[in-house]
């Protein structure tokens, strides 16, 4: 099902970041697990995954900060190893934490990366007034940064990352805690750099809205893998259906199991009271559902009925009960039965 | 990029931040200030190392090394600071080199380090504690220079092996103030017991000590080239060593 990514039937296909093989251990811990990946220009490759899946680790290591383990990696033609600083040079990054100096201005903030990239004092100027616009900052780009708020802060690392125009740029979950017009607003320029000037972005999110209106592509990673890799429209056509959501009182495990055995089932998960099916053929379905709920004595409170999005595939991939280590209570090894059924 | 222009990059910042922090800056000033003041006038009193030299003119260039080696040592201190706010992995994904970097950043503090130097400079001066000659006090500034390079170097090469501020300034506290006190300025040298007088003059900062009382016509023991020599030795090593330690420093 994958999608071959480097080999594209149309022809030429420049590849600008190739990863092979990529591994890397914190001592006992694999926090990436081979890693084989390829992004071609002018893509906006969306990563996904649970906290803890490897994102920030792949993309420091991308970005010559983080040694690997084993395997290799390339950005722009050069081995992100033995050719750090020309990995550098065409690279951007907004960090997922904080790397501001919070002693000095907006503006010096600023003024300190266009330096630091080579940008002449003209050039800086302009730019500078450029992205203090973009995120709202204008206003107050001459005021220490320690008096900023926590979004302001974000917009101003993001409008640093965005500066100095790279060819490739890896944004760390970007958008952290920003309001929706904000949000919104970055999206377009992330949109418009890519555009106009073919810019290679990396993004990880756990907005799955915002991966779904921006991204090319999606990998969603799980415990240091790759373990889906698709445009978002093909991730969601992978659900194979419709989702249904029942809201019922007095579940229990033999009914679910009985939903589960149905050959509309595709997939299914619990939020306390509410189940989440992945069905081939509603129409079919909603009816035996009833049926079986009535003969059981549970009352389903409501249905509803939606096309699959892309947290729907996030949920089913990356299964929510593996992060459940606790006692297996009732509901844990619910779970776990019906992350079996998807086999 | 240019080195020449990461070096000032880096420069910059530093000077940004320390002309916006003045409080910071008496700070730093106080203990050798307090320690000028007090010794000096205390044992000034019943003290005179020689009939033309008075104990405050006697202390009064080692306490220019003072504030030298505090400030310098504390560069190392900032550099952990920056790590710890994330800013360090700025700097370090930049297509910047690490010697242009560590250059910017040693420059930097040894201009802080300077100016607050030379505020005890000036203070002599004005006091009529030193003589005024002007390669007298061109000396002074090269001895100056060196002693506050090779420490700033020295701060770096310790923070380049470490992670946390806090550990940071318990291990200067254990390396600083024995360097001061064994640095020959408040006692002179002459009849020292063995074990003393071996302390002293093992410690690289005891030749500055030394060469800034030339320079500035206090009492001196040894040829100033020779203690040229030591305290230009002394700043080769430890640039090289912090250099060497900085380039493997992660963020
Ligand atoms: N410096 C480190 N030392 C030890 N373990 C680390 C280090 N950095 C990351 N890890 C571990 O590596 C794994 C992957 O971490 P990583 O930061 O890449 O996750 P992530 O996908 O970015 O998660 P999040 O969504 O929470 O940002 C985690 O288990 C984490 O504990
Ligand atoms: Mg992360």
């Amino acid at each position: 099902m994958l999608r071959a990514p480097t080999i594209d039937s149309g022809g030429r296909v420049s590849t600008i970041i190739a990863i092979e093989g990529l591994t890397k251990k914190f001592g006992n811990l694999t926090a990436l697990n081979d890693v084989h990946l390829n992004v071609e220009a002018s893509e906006l490759l969306g990563l996904l995954g649970p906290n803890g899946a490897g994102k920030t680790t792949l993309i420091s290591i991308l970005a010559t900060i983080l040694p690997s383990t084993s395997g290799g990696a390339s950005v722009c033609g050069h081995d992100v190893h033995r050719e750090q600083h020309a990995v550098r040079k065409c690279i951007g990054i907004v960090f997922q934490d904080p790397s501001l100096d919070d002693e000095l201005t907006g503006r010096e903030n600023l003024d300190f990366h266009g330096r630091l990239y080579g940008m002449d004092a003209g050039a800086r100027l302009i730019r500078v007034e450029d992205v203090l616009r973009l995120v709202d900052l204008s206003d107050r780009g001459n005021d220490l940064v320690k008096t900023y708020s926590g979004g302001m802060r974000r917009r101003l690392e993001i409008a640093r990352g965005l500066m100095h125009h790279p060819r490739v740029l890896f944004l760390d979950e970007p958008t952290l805690g920003l309001d929706p017009q904000t949000r919104r607003k970055i999206w377009d320029y992330i949109r418009a750099l890519r555009d106009t000037f073919r810019m290679t972005i990396v993004l990880t999110t756990h907005y799955m809205d915002e991966a779904d209106q921006l991204c090319t592509r999606i990998a969603i990673m799980d415990r240091g893998e790759i373990v889906a890799l698709d445009t978002p429209d093909g991730l969601k056509a992978r659900m194979g259906g419709d989702v249904l959501e029942l809201e019922m009182t007095g579940a229990h495990q033999e009914f679910l199991e009985g939903l589960c055995r149905m050959q509309e089932v595709e997939d299914m998960a619990v939020e306390d009271e509410k189940l989440i099916l992945t069905v081939v053929n509603a129409e079919s379905f909603i009816p035996k559902a009833f049926q079986a709920a009535q003969e059981q004595e549970i009352q389903i409170r409501s249905v509803s009925m939606r096309k699959p999005n892309l947290e729907d595939v996030f949920i089913k991939l990356t299964g929510r009960e593996i992060r459940d280590e606790s006692a297996p209570d009732a509901k844990t090894r619910m779970r776990i039965y019906m992350g079996r059924k998807r086999r | 990029m240019n080195f020449g222009a990461a070096v000032y990059t880096l420069w910059l910042r530093e000077m940004r931040r320390f002309l916006r922090n003045r409080s910071r800056l008496v700070g730093s000033m106080a203990m050798p200030a307090l320690f000028l003041l007090v010794l000096g006038s205390g044992f000034g009193g019943f003290f005179r190392y020689r009939n033309d030299v008075s104990y405050i003119q006697f202390i009064g260039p080692g306490i220019i090394a003072m504030s030298l080696l505090f400030s310098s040592m504390f560069g190392g201190l900032n550099l952990l600071w920056d790590k710890q706010f994330g800013f360090f992995k700025e700097i370090l994904v930049a297509p910047v080199s690490r010697m242009g970097i560590m250059a910017g950043k040693t420059l930097g503090t040894v201009t802080t380090s300077m100016i607050k130097g030379s505020v005890f400079l000036v203070g002599l001066m004005v006091a009529g504690l030193v003589r005024l000659e002007v390669f007298g006090l061109l000396l002074a500034l090269v001895f100056m220079f060196l002693i506050s390079a090779a420490f700033v170097s020295l701060g770096i090469a310790f923070a380049s092996r470490m992670n946390d501020p806090q550990g940071f300034q318990l291990v200067m506290s254990f390396l600083i103030m024995p360097v001061f006190f064994l640095s020959g300025t408040l006692y002179p040298t002459e009849g020292l017991p063995l074990w003393l007088w071996t302390l002293t003059y093992l410690n690289p900062l005891t030749y500055g000590v030394d060469g800034l009382r030339f320079a500035l016509g206090s009492a001196y023991n040894l040829s100033p080239l020779v203690n040229l020599a030591v305290i230009a030795a002394f700043w080769a090593v430890t640039t090289i060593a912090g250099s060497l330690l900085f380039r493997r420093m992660t963020a």
